[in-house]
This record gives C-alpha cells, sequence and structure tokens, in this order.
C-alpha cells in the first residue's frame, strides 16, 4: 500500500475547457441552430462560439480518441467534450475555422465507408442511440448493443443530420430488463428480453449462489428454496414456479447456475412514448407496444424496419413540439396502434401490481379498425 | 509488431458497411495493428451472432486495494478460442463533470491504456464514467497506479454505493441554467470519495444534476436524487425580440425545425395555446406572463430563447427515487423539495442527503433501492426521518382512499380507551 493515492476523484473540469467557454462561463445569453449540428452561442460579453456536434458509436479505440485529439489540436485549442448521449461536440470561435472543422469531419471515413465524424443530432432530429454493452461485454443480455444501434442508425441516417422531425425522437436500447440508460423514459425503445425460465444447475448452485438472494430477486415469488436428490446426495438448490415467472432475469444477475439466455427464445420489445423533459408535459414511462421480434444479426432488419416506420408515422401526422408520447395519447392509444398498422395483443395489457391504473375506466374511447368489425 | 489472428467474421463485417460510424471497422483497424484482444473481441460477438446469445461468463469479483468497486470483473466462456480476452475486466474511470478533455490528457490516457488494455472504450458509460473497456486481473493495480499518479484521475463507482455522479452542461455552454451544474457535481464527488469508493449502502445511489427542467442529464428518470435547477421570480421577456419572433427575423427553437416547412411563427398556437397552465397572453405587441401560474415547463422560453430568460432568483428542485424496473417496477424521480438555494458548500442540500441516508441505511432491504423504501415506508416517514413539512407540490392529486394513519398523539384522548366506560353508554 505504498505511494498510494485514493479519494482525488476527477479532475477538475474547468482546466479541460477551450478559453472562450472559460472565460464566458454564466454569461451565456443565447444560442441559434444555425444548421443541423451546429449551434452559434453568444455572449454577454459578445463572444461567440460554435459548437458541431458529431456522431459516435460510442464503443470506440484509443485510435480513434487520438484522431479526435488530432482534430482538437488543430482547430479548437485542444479541447474537445462528449455529450450526455456519447455524441462529440469540437467548439470554435470564427467562421473560417468552422468551415475548414466540418470540411475536415466531413473528409474522415472508416475504410469501410462508414462516416467516423457525421455532424448532426441537433433540433428536431434523431439523434444518438442511448445503448447498453451487450455482447461486447455482458454477461445478461437477451440481444447485442453495438450491432442494434448501427443497424438503426444506418437506416436513419438522414434523420440525423436533419431537423425535420416535429421534435426531437431519443432512440434508446437496453439489452436486458435492467434497463441501464434510458429506456424506460424515450421516444422509442429497444429492450432486450427472455421468454424461457431460468435453467437451475442443481450441482453447483449451493457453491456459487446465496439461495436466499436469489430467492428474495424475483419480483413475483416465483422461486422457492428445495432440497432435491443429486446423484444419490440430498443437495439444497431452488425450484421455479414456471407459470408465475416472466423471463427478467433477475434470479440470474444473483446467481450464476440460474442462467436463461437462449438463442431462439431472446429477443427484442419496442417501447414508445417516453420522455425526460418536462416540457408541456410531465415525463413520461415509455410503454409496450411490441413484446417480441427475433434477434436477426447482424443486421436485425425487423426491429430497424419497425422502428423506422413507428418514426415515419409519428412525423407524418403529429404536431410541432408534440413528442412521440404526446402524440399517442393525444390520438388515443388505440388510434396509434392503427396508424402504425401494429398489432395489439394481450401482452400489452400490464398485469403487474399497479396495472389496474392502466385500464380504460371510462366509456370515452375511438372507433378503430379493432372495433369495426363488431 | 506481433502476429495478429484474425477470426473469420463475416457477420459481424456486415457491420462494417452503412453511413453511421463502424464500431466494427474501429475495432478492426485497432486489432490489425496488433492488438490481438481487438479481434479476439470481434471473433467472440460473431460466435455470439451465431449462437444469439452472449459468451461471458457470469460476474467476477476483481478490483484495486483499498476500494470495493470501480472495476467490473468479466471472464469469456470460450477462452481457449479467444485467449486474450479471457480476463476482460472494464475500469470505470470518473469522467470531468460535463466531459470536456483537453487533447493531452486523452493523448495521455490512450498511451496507458493501450500498454495495459485493450485499447478499447467506451465514451462514455451510461452513468458518465469513462470506460476502459477489457484488461486482465494483474494489470489492475498497475492502471490504478498510473491513473492516479500520472493524470490525477480516480476510479468511478460501481457496487451498492454512491455511484459516479453527472451533470448537464450547466453554465459552461447554456444560458438556461439556474444553477452550476459542474461546480455542484464536482463538490458532491469529492465530498463523498468514501461513499463512493467503499460500497456502505443497502444497494446502489445515484445523484444526477441539471441546469433547468429540460434535464439533459436524465436525472429525473436516472438517479436516486435529482437535482434540477429553477427559479422563483419573473421569466425575463425582450418585448422586442417577441416582435422580432412575431415578424419573422429570429427562428422559432433557434431552428430546430427548419428543414420541414411548418409555416410562418405563430406565437399564439405556439407558445400560448402550448403552454400547459394558460397563463400567457399577448396585450397588444406585448407579450404576458402570469408568473404565478407559470409552472417553469421551459417550452417557451425554448421556443423563443433570444426573448425569454429564466429568472435570477435560482436553486434548485430536489426530487428523489428514480429507478429502472427491477425489482418493484421503473419509477421517476418524485419532488421533495420544491426549493433549495445552491451555493457552495450546499451544507443545507448536503445535511438532507445525511438524513436520506441514515434512514435508507438503517431501513433499507438488501438490494432495495432508496426509490422502493419510500413505496414501501411511505413519503410521510421520508417527511418524519428528514423534517420535511408536507406540501400540495408532492403529489400529483390527494389520495383518493380512505385509509389513513393517525397517531395516538393526534387522537383526543389517545388510543387508550375503558370497555366497561363504552358499555355503561351502550348495552351489548
Amino acid at each position: 500500500m505504498q505511494n498510494r493515492i485514493t479519494d482525488i476523484g476527477p479532475p477538475h473540469y474547468f482546466q479541460f475547457m477551450p478559453p472562450v467557454i472559460q472565460k464566458n462561463y454564466g454569461k451565456w445569453k443565447v444560442h441559434e441552430i444555425i444548421e443541423p449540428g451546429v449551434i452559434k452561442y453568444t455572449s454577454e460579453t459578445g463572444d461567440v462560439c460554435f459548437a458541431v456536434r458529431c456522431g459516435s458509436a460510442r464503443l470506440i479505440t484509443t485510435d480513434l480518441i487520438r484522431e479526435v485529439a488530432d482534430i482538437a489540436d488543430k482547430y479548437c485549442d485542444g479541447s474537445v467534450r462528449w455529450t450526455t448521449r456519447n455524441n462529440i461536440e469540437f467548439h470554435v470561435t470564427s467562421e473560417e475555422k468552422l468551415r475548414a472543422l466540418k470540411d475536415d469531419l466531413k473528409g474522415r471515413k472508416f475504410p469501410g465507408g462508414s462516416y467516423k465524424f457525421p455532424i448532426g443530432g441537433t433540433g428536431a432530429c434523431v439523434t444518438n442511440i442511448v445503448h447498453t454493452q451487450g455482447w461486447v461485454h455482458c454477461h445478461t443480455p437477451a440481444i447485442d448493443a453495438s450491432g442494434v444501434v448501427k443497424s438503426v442508425m444506418d437506416e436513419l441516417y438522414d434523420y440525423f443530420g436533419s431537423h425535420k422531425l416535429p421534435a426531437q425522437v431519443r432512440i434508446a436500447l437496453a439489452c436486458c430488463l435492467n434497463m441501464c440508460g434510458a429506456v424506460h423514459c424515450s421516444d422509442i425503445a429497444i429492450l432486450g428480453i427472455h421468454r424461457k425460465p431460468p435453467l437451475i444447475e442443481d450441482e453447483r448452485i449451493t457453491g456459487v449462489c446465496e439461495i436466499p438472494l436469489a430467492v428474495a430477486a424475483c419480483p413475483l415469488g416465483a422461486i422457492k428454496p428445495v432440497t432435491v436428490e443429486v446423484n444419490g446426495e440430498k443437495k439444497k438448490t431452488v425450484r421455479v414456479n414456471e407459470e408465475r415467472c416472466m423471463f427478467c432475469g433477475n434470479c440470474y444477475t444473483m446467481c450464476p447456475a440460474m442462467p436463461l439466455a437462449d438463442g431462439q427464445g431472446d429477443g427484442i420489445a419496442i417501447l414508445v412514448g417516453g420522455k425526460i423533459s418536462n416540457r408541456i408535459t410531465a415525463p413520461k414511462f415509455s410503454k409496450l407496444i411490441i413484446p417480441y421480434i427475433p434477434n436477426e444479426p447482424p443486421r436485425w432488419p425487423t426491429t430497424v424496419k419497425t422502428v423506422k416506420h413507428i418514426l415515419e408515422v409519428y412525423a407524418a401526422n403529429a404536431n410541432k413540439y408534440e413528442r412521440l408520447g404526446e402524440w399517442a395519447e393525444r390520438i388515443g392509444w388505440e388510434r396509434f396502434f392503427e396508424k402504425c398498422d401494429i398489432p395489439f395483443t394481450d401482452k400489452s395489457i400490464d398485469d403487474y401490481r399497479l396495472a389496474y391504473t392502466t385500464y380504460h375506466t371510462t366509456t370515452q374511447f375511438k372507433w378503430s379498425v379493432h372495433t369495426d368489425n363488431l | 509488431m506481433a502476429d495478429v489472428k484474425k477470426h473469420d467474421t463475416p457477420m459481424v463485417d456486415e457491420l462494417k458497411k452503412g453511413r453511421w460510424p463502424s464500431f466494427v471497422d474501429d475495432i478492426e483497424q485497432k486489432g490489425l495493428k496488433g492488438k490481438q484482444e481487438c479481434l479476439d473481441l470481434l471473433g467472440q460477438l460473431e460466435l455470439s451472432y451465431k449462437h444469439k446469445e452472449t459468451h461471458w461468463k457470469h460476474g467476477g469479483i476483481v478490483g484495486v486495494f483499498g476500494y470495493g468497486g470501480g472495476v467490473i470483473g468479466r471472464y469469456s466462456d470460450v477462452p481457449e478460442m479467444f485467449p486474450t480476452i479471457a480476463h476482460f475486466h472494464t475500469i470505470r474511470v470518473n469522467q470531468p463533470a460535463s466531459k470536456f478533455y483537453s487533447s493531452a490528457y486523452l493523448r495521455k490516457l490512450c498511451e496507458m491504456w493501450d500498454h495495459r488494455g485493450s485499447g478499447m472504450t467506451n465514451l462514455h458509460g451510461s452513468t458518465g464514467d469513462l470506460i476502459l473497456l477489457g484488461t486482465k486481473t494483474d494489470q489492475l493495480e498497475p492502471i490504478f497506479y498510473d491513473l492516479t499518479h500520472q493524470m490525477s484521475v480516480d476510479l468511478g463507482g460501481s457496487g451498492s454505493n454512491l455511484r459516479t455522479p453527472a451533470c448537464c452542461i450547466g453554465k459552461a455552454r447554456c444560458e438556461y441554467s439556474c444553477i452550476d451544474t459542474q461546480a455542484i457535481c464536482y463538490d458532491l464527488t469529492q465530498t463523498y470519495q468514501d461513499e463512493l469508493h467503499r460500497p456502505a449502502f443497502p444497494y446502489k445511489y445515484k445523484f444526477k444534476i441539471s441546469g433547468c427542467a429540460n434535464d439533459c442529464v436524465a436525472a429525473i428518470a436516472r438517479s436516486d436524487c435529482a437535482i434540477i435547477g429553477t427559479w422563483k421570480d419573473d421569466i425575463r421577456i425582450d418585448q422586442a425580440a417577441v416582435k422580432a419572433y412575431i415578424g419573422g427575423e429570429l427562428k422559432p427553437n433557434a431552428g430546430a425545425h427548419s428543414d420541414k416547412d411548418w409555416g410562418k411563427f405563430d406565437i399564439q398556437k405556439e407558445v400560448i395555446d402550448r403552454c400547459p397552465t394558460n397563463c400567457m397572453w399577448m396585450e397588444g405587441d406585448k407579450l404576458k406572463i402570469d408568473n404565478r401560474e407559470c409552472t417553469r415547463c421551459m417550452h417557451c422560453i425554448n421556443v423563443m430563447p433570444a426573448a425569454l430568460r429564466p429568472g435570477t432568483d435560482t436553486g434548485a428542485t430536489i426530487l428523489l427515487g428514480a429507478k429502472a424496473p427491477i425489482l418493484e417496477g421503473a419509477q421517476l424521480a418524485t419532488l421533495a423539495i420544491p426549493f433549495i438555494r445552491m451555493e457552495a458548500p450546499y451544507d443545507e442540500l448536503k445535511d438532507f442527503i445525511g438524513k436520506i441516508w441514515d434512514w435508507w441505511m438503517e431501513e433499507g432491504k438488501n438490494r432495495e433501492r432508496s426509490g422502493e423504501l419510500i413505496q414501501r415506508q411511505s413519503i410521510q416517514e421520508l417527511l418524519r426521518r428528514t423534517g420535511l413539512k408536507a406540501i400540495p407540490q408532492m403529489v400529483k392529486e390527494p389520495r383518493s382512499n380512505p385509509y389513513v394513519f393517525w397517531s395516538a398523539e393526534e387522537v383526543e384522548g389517545g388510543w387508550k380507551r375503558d370497555l366497561a366506560e363504552f358499555r355503561k353508554r351502550h348495552a351489548a
């Protein structure tokens, strides 16, 4: 423990900011998005600063970070930042540098042809997808993260660098129900789900699990401790009431002897209509509208097509400033399902603790394709 | 350069196509320059694409001496096929507030990480940390030594502790910010270093700080304690700029809708009629706001940033208990303190946080988020534990069921009664 340094925390933020931001800290007066991906900030001091926002894969190598550092040195006094949605932002103070920076960024591509630094992510757009680890690093995922995100963003690429939607559309992905990130409060959410109960390794469980923790990990009380005979030996283990299990995977999080990943069973659920900001309406949770789409690596075509379709129906129908969830609530969910041509199934009806608050306790409803043939 | 072994990855290679930045191309280029970990990672990912299942083993407890968190252990379940990622631990490095970096700092970090790790990162993890993705157990101590001695940066949080706090860009580059989000984020991170590095809580705890109700760091959805900037006085109006919006010289919402023809800006339709409390109106060519009725949703300011600004009597609203679904269902944070001054050293806030933590550390069950404790033991218990007073702003609506608890002290005569006395008045 010699020469050990601890509890120093992060570096102080101020030292890394470009001079124009240090000087005008707390003095900004107004901003203007002069084109997709480029925001102009004007200070009370009269100073001006342009921020150029670029997409990023989030999962990046040190070589790409070095390239970012080179660009920062060339145009931005060696300063750069990342946004809360994992985009990269460069700051310049003159129009000439802005032009040169943009040209430079537009010219940088990977050998396969994808852009290294696509400019966009501002205004009424589809910006970067907040996402998780997937099969690149996590042990509980039902889907991949990076691959699905790349596939969706390729298809929605034109929405990243333009301002043609009624409001910003936040897409998020989580590879399991832990929902690391923003899936529970996004306009469109892609969620990894399982559909088979866990396997139970009776031989191994007492060696690797605290059984009471696995029992307590179940939101539905589906797990009970039991003693069984394995190879003539009495062993403490658990049993899962399979009728009661909804495959959340939380028991596996607590107990390595209860794996549940399954290539055929696992897949994607789509949720929509969440938001975080308090603008006009209060923050909202996203709601489950499609219970299952199979995993289709490497391009997940059904998921991509579905997300794009929802986005485009929303874009064609919502009012200016109206977020996807506000639109769906205004027209009614029956009309949302009809307009988006999404089959409504019993899986979208809540049956967990506070489910009653989501029932439709009124005679007010609209006739839709669901009632037309009654 | 060491020989590198490129695996056959036809499915993963498909993801080099298309216009969005390809993580596959980035990682493969790095691999071909000599980083076998990169090629092995793509190889294992190909196997996952084939099986549609992850190939990481469950868990893995690793770390550095003196800390109980900051490193996520990970082991491949096919180590003989991909030996360089047999150990593939993640290190969470505490990011500077709002994620500004100097190129010198980034280069130093890359040099260290190329030497001691896989060369792959996440910029950034969802909580905010800079993620160093993939290294071996014997490298953890040297990495920690390099980080603290050469770069003056510490690890972030993991486990049942205070996780790394994060904030929006705040006053650094936003005219809406009502509080100094970076300063608060940095101060809380430094104040609670012990709680961050040495897990002592029933479960994880997160702080997030947003400068206004637009909530660009998603504090209300993703933190146990959300600190969101607000104001108490009047929205500042520049009537000349209002006219310029009406006249079309200024673009609504700073130009956020520029690629579709939404018609000429209509202040009545786009601002006044969209106000959630209907507290705005035009008087001649002047915009009026009844600020007492305003709920500070930010819509009018977002639409006309050159004409409208937040007030100058600023502070924060504190909301508690947001979390993802596991275990008892997802929660958005719920309002606890409508307004608190946010000036360093933030004693009033820290006093409040101390009371919440005392309560939760005493009463919280294993792996029970603070928001679940509030649900289980009630907001009334939160009030008793923290000394907050009940106010109508704490509820969307009053309760509709009549199952109200009273304590004996609140009721005349208390609860000790004599049945014989009762029977003197009422035959059985």
